[in-house]
């Protein structure tokens, strides 16, 4: 597949190849369901005529129906485009066809899409991660150049692990979320999923920039990362080294290979430790949740998507939120709305905001000593469709993704090997608010010494 | 049993903004159901809110004139229910940390006492839609949802429904004069709900209050609050205050004059207030807060002002600071040269008791410059206070000049010297005897040639005149 650096230098005639092409290729690998439109054989949704880019389901383009993978919103046409698109759109771009993610985010394995599974197309057993699962195995199947995802607790990240490809976090604020369908506010943000490193970071700076529609876009100019971007800066690397002992031993295993190569590279490793990761799991699901809660209130059947047939209003608010909600976001509205209700409030939500600033403190503490960090993404390759019955145990795969979220930062995954199945294993640097440009730096470094 | 009534009121103020709170669609009022909405007010997916900075200096100027604590640093919350006329399933509001804090509003009594009326808080919050219903089919209209409001809790410190009448009306003219509310109650632009509650007297524990709500007029303010504290009364006299007297919401029937329980208003509402994630703590620039807190004169120091410069009375000068268009009505006719005494009663007293069928201060045919110039004929003898009347109430029919109007009339006074002497000489010489009785002493006769006079003239000429002269004629 062309990648995204070299597509931008493509003639106008060219470009119109190309989408003919992929039209072509996503028919053929209709089975893999990365797209909405593979699962309900539906022509792949078009927009402009510039370089096609995959978008998930979650963010809106106009005259599209944008469902954030829900039954609730089936018939949904997005009237706007979200400010990410409309900065694709002037930079040559253009959004193509809507990526299968989890329904409203919420998951780490596409599978609570309401349009079904997508596989991993590295092992179509297995799960392509989550949410933006349906982006990443459109990049890694060779049926996108690129694609954007959201991060939520690392939305971005590990489907890019689990699916070979690189995918990149922003800071918070550094991306418009205007047209993003919220999951949780305080903690979402857009980002490219890519087939390298360079092109994450190009997609990265036309979507990037302070935007006055969204409250909490950073008002500071955007300097671009892409055009300055130097694998041969020497950085201090911080590996938290508890982290690694909680990975699965092949994981572990390539990630201590990507440590030697870094260092290799020149760069100074540190070991420093971090807390136990359950208090992450658990300040994150105490604020994403209870920020969804209310989040999804405005699906209620009153103005647009699916409305219950039903005799009286309380009846109609219950039904269509009934039928139009999967389990998983039932289950993490339900989760929400008692963690914010009276008596609890201060025992769960105020905690896990000083749980939020404790975990903050604690990136910042290794931040005086380091440029970067770096961990694994999950702490296992992709799993099997259906072998996590528990919900607990599918919020476990986030465990190295979600404290970057809750502290705000930049992180980056990127390809650092396969186990003896063949799947692939992400290595995640992460950098201080900001400070994108070591981000991109260190991780150009990182794959062009693996390459 | 005597009981003591406490009132606690809840106003909600638009803020007269051009847009709304948090996205830019219009705030005018009585358009098509759902053309001034968008995106943000919409609740549609992915859009966000973005605060509008004038209803933070509106409320800053609010804070500002009742003496209150503006917080530098406020937050939004977000307040979650489930309505057909609410979009995003809550209402973005203040809950811990509002925007204004602790203020105070003085209330005058027609005695001249006057009361502080304790304001805990003024809050932002945003408006909601409105649903409208036909028959069994229910409609729902998003334009006046997002418009700012200035949600003005008081302190329970009203003791009967005449003082919580009056704490409103103070209120209403604070924010009129400061500009930044319609407040018409009529549009919904300035809405109350009244906590009310009794407890024996002399006891300080605050008892269970009920809300009354849909109170839109000053009239069945004062009408509800009188109804709710004899219902709560007479609950306590018949031994059944425990049973009858419940914390809750009761709606007043204007037509039957009475409360009733909101039935099928859930039970305790429990709405999950925390912070919204989507807007960033409101934190009021220094350079905003020193603009903002450069106010208007308002109707207390007006008053006093009107009182200490022009001389009238405290009264007086009450009733012409009730309203910030009564105010600026004298105020005008004061530039214009009018006496301030003359000017109060033509105001109060003629003009107001002219203003029927609809008609007010603002759009009343006879205007501050129009009604100067009449105390002004007035007041330099053109016309005589009696013709003035004649004159007014010819004003209110026509659209003419108070000089044309005197002409038409013919009811300018005598004041030629000539024309009142030869009357002077006329009387004298037909009364005779009675000159003589006056120069022997029989000094009271002096009314009956003034009174032969003004008969004589027919009333136009000038009193004072006929006093002067005729004192100079007799006394020669
Ligand atoms: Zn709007």
């Amino acid at each position: 597949m062309i990648t995204l650096k070299e597509a931008l230098k493509l003639p106008k005639e060219e470009i119109s190849n190309l989408r003919a092409d992929l039209k072509r290729v996503i028919q053929e690998k209709k089975n893999i369901g990365a797209y909405v439109e593979q699962l309900t054989c539906k022509p792949i949704s078009e927009y402009g005529e510039g370089i096609p880019v995959a978008i998930k389901d979650n963010i809106q383009v106009t005259g599209w129906e944008v469902t954030s993978g829900s039954n609730i919103l089936q018939g949904y046409i997005a009237p706007y485009n979200a400010t990410v698109i409309d900065n694709i759109l002037k930079n040559g771009l253009a959004p193509f066809g809507r990526t299968n993610m989890d329904e409203f985010a919420m998951g780490s394995s596409t599978e609570s899409s309401f349009y079904g599974k997508t596989l991993n197309p590295h092992n179509l057993k297995c799960v392509p991660g989550g949410s933006s699962g349906g982006s990443a195995a459109a990049v890694a199947g060779g049926m996108a150049i690129a694609a954007l995802g959201s991060d939520t607790g690392g939305s971005i990240r590990q489907p890019a692990a689990f699916c070979g490809c690189v995918g990149m976090k922003p800071t918070y604020g550094k991306v418009s979320r205007y047209g993003l369908g919220a999951y949780s506010s305080s903690l979402d943000q857009i980002g490219p999923i890519t087939q390298n490193v360079e092109d994450a970071a190009i997609l990265y700076d036309i979507i990037a920039g302070h935007e006055c529609r969204d409250s909490t876009s950073a008002n500071i100019v955007h300097v671009k990362v892409g055009e300055s971007l130097n694998p041969d800066r020497k950085m201090t690397i911080a590996v938290i080294e508890n982290y690694l002992e909680d990975a699965s031993l092949e994981v572990k295993a390539k990630m201590i290979d990507a440590i030697k190569v870094l260092e290799k590279e020149g760069h100074k490793i540190i070991y420093r430790n971090f807390i136990n990761s359950k208090y992450d799991i658990a300040t994150y699901y105490v604020i994403a949740t209870a920020e969804a809660s209310a989040n999804l209130s405005r699906y209620d059947g009153v103005r647009y998507g699916n409305r219950a047939p039903s005799d009286n209003l309380k009846e109609m608010f219950r039904k269509s939120r009934s039928d139009g909600f999967g389990e998983e976001v039932k289950r993490r509205i339900l989760l929400g709305t008692f963690v914010l209700s009276s008596g609890y409030y201060d025992a769960y939500y105020i905690k896990a905001q000083k749980a939020r600033h404790f975990i903050k403190a604690q990136y910042e503490e290794i931040f005086k000593e380091a440029e970067l960090i770096f961990m694994p993404v999950t702490p296992t390759t992709a799993f099997e469709f259906g072998s996590k019955s528990d919900p607990l145990e599918m919020y476990l795969s986030d465990i190295y993704t979600i404290s970057l979220n809750l502290a705000g930062l930049p992180g980056i995954s990127v390809p650092i090997g396969k186990d003896s199945k063949g799947l692939p294993i992400g290595g995640q640097l992460i950098s201080k608010a900001y400070a994108e440009q070591d981000l991109f730096d260190g991780a150009m470094s990182l794959e062009r010494a693996l390459r | 049993m005597q009981f003591e009534v406490v009132i606690g009121l809840e106003v909600h103020a638009q803020l007269n903004t051009k847009t709304k709170i948090f996205c830019s669609c219009p705030t005018s009022f009585g358009h098509e159901p759902n053309t001034n909405v968008c995106s943000v007010c919409l609740g549609l997916p992915g859009a966000l809110p973005v605060l509008n900075k004038e209803t933070v200096k509106k409320s800053i100027a609010f804070g500002t004139a009742i003496n209150a604590k503006v917080n530098k640093k406020s937050i939004f919350n977000r307040k979650n229910y489930f309505y057909p006329d609410l979009p995003k399933g809550y209402q973005i509001s203040q809950f811990e940390i509002p925007i204004v804090e602790g203020g105070e509003i003085y209330i005058d009594f027609e005695d001249g006492s006057k009361k502080r009326i304790g304001v805990t808080r003024a809050h932002l919050e945003e408006d909601a839609g409105k649903n409208i219903h036909h028959g069994s089919v229910s409609y729902v209209d998003l334009n006046r949802a997002g418009t700012p409001l200035l949600e003005i809790v008081s302190e329970p410190d009203m003791r009967s429904s005449e003082e919580a009448v009056l704490y409103l009306k103070k209120l209403h003219a604070i924010l009129r004069y400061l500009d930044i509310s319609d407040a018409n109650m009529q549009e919904g632009s300035f809405r109350c709900d009244a906590n009310v509650s009794i407890r024996p007297k002399g006891e300080t524990k605050l008892y269970t209050r009920a809300e009354i709500k849909n109170l839109n007029s000053f009239k069945f303010i004062q009408k509800a609050i009188d109804y709710e504290v004899e219902r709560q009364s007479n609950a306590w006299e018949d031994g059944v205050y425990e049973r009858d007297v419940v914390q809750e919401t009761r709606l007043y029937d204007t037509e039957k004059n009475e409360t009733r329980s909101m039935r099928g208003k859930e039970d305790s509402a429990e709405y999950r207030y925390f912070p919204d994630p989507d807007l960033l703590p409101v934190v009021i620039p220094d350079d905003m807060m020193s603009e903002c807190t450069k106010i208007p004169e308002l109707p207390d120091q007006k008053r006093d002002r009107f009182v200490s410069e022009h001389g009238i009375k405290e009264y007086d000068a009450n009733v012409i600071t009730s309203s910030v268009e009564m105010a600026r009505f004298y105020e005008a006719m004061i530039s214009a040269g009018a006496g301030a005494k003359m000017s109060v009663t033509w105001l109060t007293v003629e003009l107001q008791g002219r203003l029927v069928n609809g008609t007010n201060i603002v759009t009343s045919p006879v205007d501050a410059i129009k009604l100067a110039s009449l105390v002004k004929r007035i007041e330099d003898g053109t016309i005589s206070g009696k013709a003035g009347k004649d004159v007014l109430d010819y004003l209110m029919q026509n659209s003419i000049d108070v000089d044309e109007a005197i002409e038409k009339l013919g009811l300018k006074q005598v004041s030629d010297d000539g024309a009142i002497c030869a009357i002077i000489d006329e009387v004298i010489g037909a009364h005779g005897n009675k000159v003589v009785e006056y120069n022997a002493g029989k000094v009271q006769l002096f009314g009956f040639f003034v009174g032969q006079v003004m008969k004589q003239s027919k009333g136009s000429a000038n009193p004072n005149k006929v006093n002067d002269l005729l004192k100079q004629k007799l006394d020669s």
